[in-house]
């Protein structure tokens, strides 16, 4: 029920202002923008898709942010066990 | 609630009682387990009144169904192992017997159609009993008003299933019941294969050690059948991977001789077969996910469905169980036939919690891959 | 899958294991909450615990929309269903939970029309494609899918279609966490806060749990290492004696919510005086309705409904598994009369129960998995 998934617009569809293509993986389904009408989603941009509707859209740079910060944990963590495996040997 | 249900539930109170009060506390959530272990290994017993559409699925309910009713009924030695084919002797040569029906809707999909599965389908059974399939017999139940021209197409793909496959069909029956009924068309294929070769294979083989191998990609044709419906405005360029394996597996059992079983993994999935393996053997099975091939418009429309790719019907993929230092080879003998281009060993039979199917996330937590009970994709095979 | 994979990386869940376990206070046991169904879902599903310290415990929420349904809505829905000329339409999840008389799937096998949709929209095409008969759409969920049902009913008096209508069994989140809070059974640490349901919300809706009660709430993303990150994050609160609402979901959650999804459903529906929860009882302005406006859209307005509350089995504890106070083995019934195939509540039978997830993924041996080395200072 929770249940959202990322997918990338693709294209609007013609007529009919409320709808989009989405693409996820490959796989094509067309959604309702409708709740995205003051900030429509352009092809290229990314949606969180839920029951049939883009509930938000995916902010690419915060997702960036994200990976960064965790990147981060796993590189000082892993710069950690390495002097922890060096004083050892010592 | 039913008085039936009434007394199952005051059984399940006493129990509850009984245990809390000899138990520590320290392990109660073990004996919980070790309680639900128990129930689950009693006697299948049928609790609804009527059929529905879980009993179809190849979960947890089909199971019930089989043993309660139909095992109970029929009981006997050469039912009993419910393994895709049954193995009979007589007069001296092993005879492998099966027998399915195809109930698809739509009839014509992207890959095929309700004929090429209903020939395919039987053959792989045989096949993966280690059966050379020979003869095939196809009863038809028609619905008034299909067009005959639908019926000579799929007629056509059942007799080019056939050739490819090298199986002939020798006898068949056909009825027709009003319109309204038999959703078209659906088809019983009964099938018989001789077996050439000392192997006794089943899944109650299987032993602490073994490979599970998969041949290829899972999950097509069951996701291919659901957007195929056209209820969901989802477009994915997926086909149905129905295909006679009948090839393959004679390379597999060919240069391997430590294949303990194959099985044939349509309704219900890879995961399905594992828990039977798991069951029948008394053994754990511990699967790899980031082992296990997925096409990636699979993996997607499954995201988008909320559905596991594992529990997904494919019609010419096979889940086979080797003895753990052969499994290169084994993997070599499937990459060497088109149908096993992307064969990989998925997992290994273990000795730790017999019964269960254990699976090690791509994100390295651990989780149980239970039955379901149902299905969440109905008629597709 | 972009956005989905980045964030399943093994190595990186190593990292924040070690961060998570070296800011735990030796001695201490923490207690935390994840609110909503689809966290529990996926903290099965991946194997998440196998990354926490023994000190962590992660409490199952109420946030299953489709466990907190009473009996009472089960029944009325196959009332609905079984009239002459009606198709119901529903979500899959709803499809085995039982009601006095047996589930959806079972009225299914008597012959009723009840069909399984992914999407309200769904809904209203078979509306559309069968002007002869009432289509009903079963709507149920938090705030995360309400906007969706308020967006159909919109469409559906744009077409003028007058053979649509929905059965609303919409429900909003704080008023749940309130009853968890004022539980006297439960001594929480902090929440792992609803992800999706804050799409539509936003984030300020929890400050009244930092401020007022002093816990912590981090609003965490679906993927398990969006969960993990969130556990660091209210760890290091609790470390520093801080309760903040923090998002971790940034690149999905606006920290003011979607105003045209509150909009829609602004529009569209209304706050019921008070409703039924299976479990919590009743509680006051937990609900959704249809304002009189949509009338004609409102399937317990145009049709009549039994309404009749009816009480859990007596052998059924899903209301304390969803307050938390009990864990899903710990239920009586748990596993043996109550199992996947056989289920006597809620909790068992969605997907995003706390005793399905539990059964389902999570019922063996637990030792942790992943070893992680921790340098202390």
């Amino acid at each position: 029920m929770c249940l959202g998934i990322p997918g990338e617009v693709v294209e609007f569809l013609p007529d009919q202002a409320d709808l989009a293509r989405v693409d996820v993986s490959g796989v094509r389904r067309v959604i309702n923008i409708g709740l995205l009408a003051d900030d429509r989603p352009e092809p290229g941009e990314w949606v969180l898709i839920h029951v049939g509707f883009a509930l938000s859209k995916i902010d690419e740079s915060e997702a960036a942010a994200a990976l960064q910060f965790l990147e981060g944990i796993g590189q000082a963590y892993a710069d950690e066990l390495a002097a922890l495996a060096e004083s050892r040997i010592e | 609630m039913s008085d039936r249900r009434a007394s199952w539930v005051d059984e399940a109170l006493r129990e509850h009682e009984e245990h809390a009060a000899a138990g520590a506390v320290s392990d109660r959530e073990q004996q919980v387990l070790d309680r639900i272990d128990r129930a689950r290994r009693r006697r299948p017993r049928i609790r609804e009144e009527r059929i529905t559409m879980s009993h179809g699925a190849g979960g947890k309910a089909s199971r019930t169904l089989t043993e309660a009713v139909f095992l109970d009924a029929f009981r006997n030695p050469l039912l009993e192992p419910l393994e895709d084919a049954a193995l009979l002797q007589v007069n001296g040569s092993r005879l492998a017997l099966t027998t399915d029906s195809y109930v698809v809707s739509p009839l014509f999909f992207p890959g095929g159609n309700i004929g090429d599965l209903a020939v395919n389908g039987t053959v792989n059974d045989l096949s993966v009993a280690g059966a050379t399939p020979l003869y095939l017999s196809a009863g038809f139940v028609l619905e008034e008003g299909l067009p005959v021209a639908d019926l000579t197409a799929i007629v056509a793909s059942m007799q080019a299933a056939a050739a490819a496959a090298g199986v002939q069909v020798v006898t068949g029956d056909t009825k027709v019941v009003e319109r309204g009924k038999a959703d078209g068309c659906y088809i019983n294929t009964a099938g018989v294969g001789v077996v050439e070769h000392d192997l006794a294979l089943g899944a109650a083989t299987a032993r602490p050690g073994d490979a599970v191998i998969v041949s290829g990609p899972v999950g097509d044709h069951g996701v291919t059948i659901m957007l195929a419906r056209g209820e969901l405005d989802i477009e994915a360029d997926l086909s149905s991977d129905t295909a006679p394996m009948n090839g393959m597996i004679a390379g597999l059992l060919a240069a391997v001789p430590g294949v303990r079983a194959m099985r044939d993994a349509t309704r219900g999935g890879v995961a399905t077969i594992l828990n039977e393996v798991a069951v029948a053997a008394g053994v754990g099975v511990m699967v790899e996910e980031d082992q296990i091939p997925v096409r990636t418009q699979v993996r997607g429309a499954a995201e988008l469905l909320g559905i596991d790719p594992m529990y997904v019907a494919c019609e010419g993929r096979l889940v086979a169980i080797v003895d753990g230092q052969q499994s290169d080879l084994a993997v070599a003998a499937l990459r060497a036939d088109p149908l096993g281009e992307q064969a990989a060993v998925i997992g290994r039979v273990t000795a730790d919690q017999p019964g269960i199917v254990l699976l090690k996330t791509a994100f390295g937590g651990t989780r149980i891959v239970d039955l379901l009970v149902g299905d969440p994709l109905p008629r597709i095979c | 899958m972009r956005f989905v994979d980045e964030f399943r990386s093994a190595e990186k869940a190593r990292a924040l294991a070690a961060r998570i376990t070296e800011l735990c206070e030796p001695g201490r046991q923490y207690k935390l909450m994840e609110v909503c169904g689809g966290h529990t879902h996926t903290i099965y599903k991946h194997g998440l615990e196998d990354y926490l310290p023994e000190a962590i415990t992660l409490v199952h929420g109420p946030g299953c929309p489709v466990c907190v349904i009473p009996m009472g809505r089960v029944d009325d829905a196959i009332h609905l269903a079984s009239q002459p000329d009606t198709i119901m339409t529903s979500f899959g999840d709803m499809m085995r939970v039982p009601g006095s008389h047996g589930s959806f799937f079972d009225a299914k096998a008597n012959g009723t029309d009840i069909r399984m949709v992914y999407s309200p929209l769904d809904s209203l095409k078979i509306a559309r494609q069968n002007p002869g008969k009432r289509v009903v759409f079963m709507a149920i969920g938090f705030e995360t899918t309400t906007p969706s049902t308020a967006m159909t009913v919109l469409r559906a008096k744009a077409e003028g279609l007058e053979n649509f209508s929905v059965f609303c069994n919409h429900v909003t989140i704080i008023p749940a966490i309130k009853a968890i809070l004022d539980s006297p059974d439960l001594r929480l640490d902090g929440f792992i806060g609803p992800g999706h349901v804050s799409t539509v919300i936003g984030c300020r809706p929890y400050e009244f749990i930092a401020a007022g009660y002093g816990k912590p709430v981090v609003v965490a993303g679906f993927e398990p290492l969006d969960i993990l990150q969130s556990i660091y994050m209210l760890m290091r609160q609790l470390s520093e004696g801080r309760s903040e609402v923090e998002n971790q979901y940034t690149r999905v959650v606006p920290w003011d919510g979607n105003l045209a999804a509150l909009t829609a459903i602004n529009q569209v529906m209304e706050l019921r005086p008070y409703f039924e929860w299976r479990g919590l009882g009743f509680i006051t302005h937990s609900a959704m309705r249809l304002r009189d406006g949509f009338r004609a859209f409102d399937a317990e307005a145009l049709f009549e409904v039994p309404g009749v509350r009816v009480a859990d089995p007596k052998a059924c504890q899903c209301g304390e598994v969803l307050k938390g106070v009990l864990k899903p083995w710990e239920c009586k019934v748990f596993g043996t009369a109550c199992t996947p195939e056989t289920p006597i509540g809620t909790c068992m039978v969605s997907p995003e129960g706390a005793c399905a997830a539990y059964y389902n993924y999570g019922r063996m041996n637990r030792h942790r998995v992943v070893e992680v080395e921790v340098s202390r200072p």
